[in-house]
């Protein structure tokens, strides 16, 4: 009596919550938005969730974002212009090798932003950080622009080099599957009705995919195919002339710089559109009455 | 807790039976796509035995994802999963069980049709072929098991589905698919096999955990 297996249960649509130990959970709320997001007085303990107060990181974004911006554009034009006019051209790749000072910083940053994406899907799904979410949201067609940047400047520089647009490599195919990551978390977490639920779902799918980030980082040990071993570690001696290296990391400071900006920009702004929303709901139902 | 997952199994397996048009229409697929592909590449026996394998992979990755949109959201639109949660099971013993039951309603049919196909290929199936796709197959159902579960609900779920199952499949498909080519050219294939199996080994726990999350906060 395979289907009898519960019969004996009375039918209790959605009292799971009450059988089952879960921690007390948001209760839905009939407005959109979580009450967090609108309130202004919340008691924060620890460093960590001090700013995951929507209202406190308004203030805080307000305070950073200028500085943010200038030193991602400051820093990742003086990289750029270090990188193509000062650092030496390679002696086998001429000059075709400073397109490596767009797509090293733009490849690392992918990685660093799929795995922020999994810290906010943590953050999310262990504290229930309001702010956590909407990070993530936010963070996610960022990333995927890095990515597909790090994918189009890969594909530049494998023509002169490797006299095919795309080859087939491990590295080359790993971070196209980062990109297919990204694009599924993208649409994933908008595509529920109740905001929440898509966070959640988003969050426990970035962890399963952070899972996949070291599989790209050592596919180059496992695969050994045409891309080039790494010449950066953080353990030996870089295999590269400290000429090219620092306007390299000059130019991943400045794009990491950048890519926060955005970011910080893309949640304030979602923040305060909630606000509205909530507040233009508000007023609708004061006009009802 | 052994008792009740026993009985979700054996729920879950009568379901597939009473529904077995579903696993046969996976399986229907899985042969018909690999006819098509000597009517588009040529009927040269060389290419064809070449490419054999990584068509029984690549197949029966895409039908393993046919079968997901049922086991999981029939459950969910009727209310049996809040039944089954509020039953006492544990929400990954019930990820788990659905994902034991996708293996054997899918997986294993799909590997017994993957012996005519191959023949058909032009390429002889090896015993080591068949082992590196039972425990593809498993990992197939793993992953489809979490992607389902967390689309549970959504809006162009059947649409997502891929979207969000077939990046996580890379890995096991790689390393199949070249265990698999190994065995046929007769090459040592341990390694590969290895870490497949070892892909496996890591998916085993961390699917269910996740998909049972995906389950309960849905």
């Amino acid at each position: 009596m395979g289907e009898g297996l519960v019969e004996g249960i009375p039918r209790r649509r959605g009292s799971r919550h009450a059988v089952t130990t879960d921690p007390p959970k948001r209760a839905p709320s009939p407005e959109p938005m979580p009450p967090e997001l609108t309130t202004t007085a919340v008691p924060a303990t620890g460093w960590l969730h001090r700013y995951a107060h929507p209202g406190r990181f308004l203030r805080l974004g307000a305070t950073v974002q200028p500085w943010l911006s200038a030193a991602g554009l400051i820093l990742t034009l003086a990289g750029l212009g270090w990188g193509l006019f000062i650092a030496p051209a390679d002696w086998q790749q001429g000059d075709a090798v400073r397109i490596m000072y767009v797509h090293v910083p733009a490849a690392w940053l992918a990685s660093a932003a799929y795995l922020a994406l999994a810290a906010c899907g943590f953050a999310s799904l262990v504290w229930r950080h309001p702010l956590a979410d909407l990070a993530a949201v936010e963070i996610g067609p960022v990333g995927a622009g890095v990515t597909a940047l790090c994918l189009a400047s890969g594909s530049l520089w494998g023509r002169p080099m490797w006299g095919a647009w795309w080859v087939w490599d491990a590295r080359l195919t790993s971070v196209l599957v980062l990109f297919f990551l990204f694009l599924g978390h993208v649409v994933l977490v908008r595509s529920f009705d109740d905001p929440a639920r898509g966070a959640r779902s988003a969050a426990i799918l970035a962890l399963v995919g952070v899972l996949d980030l070291p599989i790209i980082k050592f596919s180059v040990q496992w695969w050994n195919t045409l891309h080039q071993p790494d010449s950066i570690t953080l353990t030996a001696a870089p295999a590269m002339s400290l000429s090219m290296l620092w306007p390299l990391l000059v130019t991943a400071l400045g794009f990491s710089f950048g890519f926060a900006a955005i970011v910080v920009a893309r949640v304030r702004a979602a923040i305060l559109e909630q606000r509205v929303r909530v507040a233009m709901q508000r007023r609708a139902r004061m006009a009802e009455r | 807790m052994r008792r009740l997952f026993a009985a979700a199994i054996v729920r879950e397996l009568r379901l597939a039976l009473r529904h077995a048009g579903d696993s046969l229409a996976a399986v229907l697929f899985f042969a018909l796509a690999a006819a098509l592909f000597p009517l588009a590449l040529g009927p040269g026996p060389a290419l064809l035995a070449r490419m054999a394998t990584g068509t029984v992979w690549v197949l029966a990755l895409l039908a393993a994802l046919l079968p997901l949109e049922r086991l999981y959201g029939a459950d969910h639109e009727d209310g049996g999963l809040d039944e089954l949660l509020a039953a006492g099971l544990p929400a990954p013993a019930i990820a788990a069980a659905k994902m034991l039951t996708h293996w054997l309603a899918c997986g294993v049919p799909v590997i017994a049709a993957s012996v005519p196909v191959q023949v058909m290929l032009g390429a002889a199936p090896t015993p080591v072929g068949l082992a590196a796709l039972a425990l593809g197959t498993l990992c197939l159902s793993l992953i489809g098991g979490v992607a389902a579960c967390v689309s549970l609900g959504a809006r162009r779920g059947t649409l997502l589905l891929p979207l969000l199952a077939l990046p996580l499949a890379t890995a096991p498909l790689i390393f199949g698919a070249a265990a698999a080519d190994a065995a046929r050219l007769g090459l040592d294939a341990t390694s590969d096999l290895a870490l497949l199996a070892a892909f496996l080994c890591a998916a085993l726990p961390v699917c269910p955990l996740a998909a049972g999350l995906a389950l309960r906060e849905g």
